[in-house]
């Protein structure tokens, strides 16, 4: 395996990560995962050095994009999934009410906001995964914590689970 | 916020949480927010957040990673598609000259996936025949046909859940043309009040997957497959109650509980 492959094998669980909280589904994760890899080992050519793990985040990113514009050709569906417990982790209210508030961003802001907050990358760096200057990252990311913040100060006390 | 003379952005106080502040501006910061409270209370808040949104996926990092998703297998695959590609790429040149002109008028669509098609078929069916007040359903639930003559065109034995205790009763059912005009069923259930639910049932290969809610607009419908058969019970966009319609015609359509408890 060359040193590309162990580079980019070893971001997969942070891409199935960000995929996961970008999506809201784990099937659909995956599948964004596996041809963000795809894509990535056929063009490893154009891949000029510095950091794979944003060089991956970037091709998700697209790859996302081209998702979910063809999905607008059908009905805008929201999904609101919170029956995953298998993966559901920390207080389970709390889990729930931040994949909802997540859930209400437009998807620029969530992938901004999850960049920085879950990912670790620095304002530069989703900048370029963006595609866009780091005043328009900044400003995602206002957007993003204002709503959550107002999602989360309007919560009614959340409803139970039902399994 | 928007006093002249502020010393301390917006933007400085997003870098601050972020920590992409050079230290002296650090200092800066946390001398503001320390007589400014309605700050600091952005500032803890964003930061909890950020905390809920860690707990919540942090942890999926360290689930094992399926096969699929083998780097050295992907490589492979793709290795030995490089040359197929090349020589698909020649057939496709002529192949697709002539569906393009055989084909001219029939649209090429790749599918999604088989939750987002068939959640949104149920939905524009849902949407078409609640407001039919003369001729909502087919068939009446009363003819013993319906069950028989729906599972013999979707092609799956079939049964509409007793939604009863919801104060829901079944009217009856009809045909409908599903995803590539596959025949696809619909039930449809009514309250005292008026209120329309459906239950709609398309062969689809889908894995056998959990509830899901989705929402457009004023109704909504919860989707689940049994690994043959994709379900959805569309209704007004009320979560809880859905959920629960949902759950319990789930319970009542499992053929592996129905299956072990016939024998």
């Amino acid at each position: 395996m060359s040193g590309f492959q162990h580079d980019v094998e070893a971001a997969i669980p942070a891409l199935r990560r960000y995929a996961r909280a970008l999506t809201r589904d784990g099937d659909i994760a995956d599948d964004l995962v596996q041809d963000t890899l795809v894509r990535a080992l056929r063009s490893q050519h154009l891949f000029y050095g510095g950091d794979v793990r944003s060089w991956l985040y970037t091709i998700m990113t697209n790859l996302n994009r081209n998702r979910l514009r063809s999905l607008s050709r059908r009905p805008a569906l929201m999904s609101m999934d919170d029956n995953d417990a298998a993966d559901m982790a920390g207080p389970e209210s709390g889990a729930r009410d931040i994949e909802r508030a997540l859930a209400t961003l437009a998807d620029e802001q969530r992938s901004a906001l999850l960049l920085v907050v879950l990912e670790g990358l620095s304002y530069r760096e989703v900048a370029d995964v963006q595609g866009v200057p780091i005043g328009t990252v900044m400003s995602r990311l206002a957007r993003a914590r204002a709503q959550v913040k107002a999602f989360l100060d309007g919560e009614r006390p959340a409803l139970r689970r039902i399994k | 916020m928007a006093d002249r003379d502020r010393a301390v952005s917006d933007d400085e106080l997003h870098a601050f949480v972020d920590g992409e502040l050079p230290a002296d501006r650090r200092k800066v910061v946390e001398a503001w927010l320390a007589t400014h409270p309605d700050d600091a209370a952005r500032v803890a808040s964003w930061r909890a957040h950020a905390e809920m949104i860690r707990l919540r996926y942090g942890g999926l990092a360290r689930n094992p990673v399926p096969p699929r998703l083998d780097v050295e297998r992907l490589a492979r695959a793709d290795r030995k598609w490089t040359w197929l590609a090349a020589a698909a790429a020649v057939c496709a040149f002529f192949v697709g000259g002539a569906v393009g002109w055989f084909g001219r008028g029939v649209l090429v669509n790749i599918p999604p996936p088989a939750e987002q098609t068939v959640t949104a078929e149920a939905l524009d069916a849902h949407k078409l025949y609640i407001s039919e007040v003369r001729h909502p359903i087919e068939v009446p639930a009363e003819a013993n046909h319906l069950i028989p003559w729906l599972s013999r065109r979707v092609g799956s034995t079939l049964t509409a859940p007793d939604l009863g205790s919801f104060g829901l009763r079944l009217m009856g059912g009809r045909l409908l043309p599903g995803h590539s005009g596959r025949p696809a069923a619909l039930f449809m259930y009514e309250s005292a009040s008026g209120e329309r639910y459906t239950l709609y049932c398309a062969r689809s290969p889908s894995p056998e997957t959990a509830l899901h809610y989705n929402v457009a607009g004023q109704v909504a419908g919860v989707y689940w497959g049994d690994g043959e058969v994709g379900f959805v019970i569309s209704g007004p966009a009320e979560r809880e109650r859905l959920m629960k319609i949902a759950q319990t015609a789930y319970e009542q359509l499992d053929r592996r509980t129905s299956r072990r408890s016939s024998l």
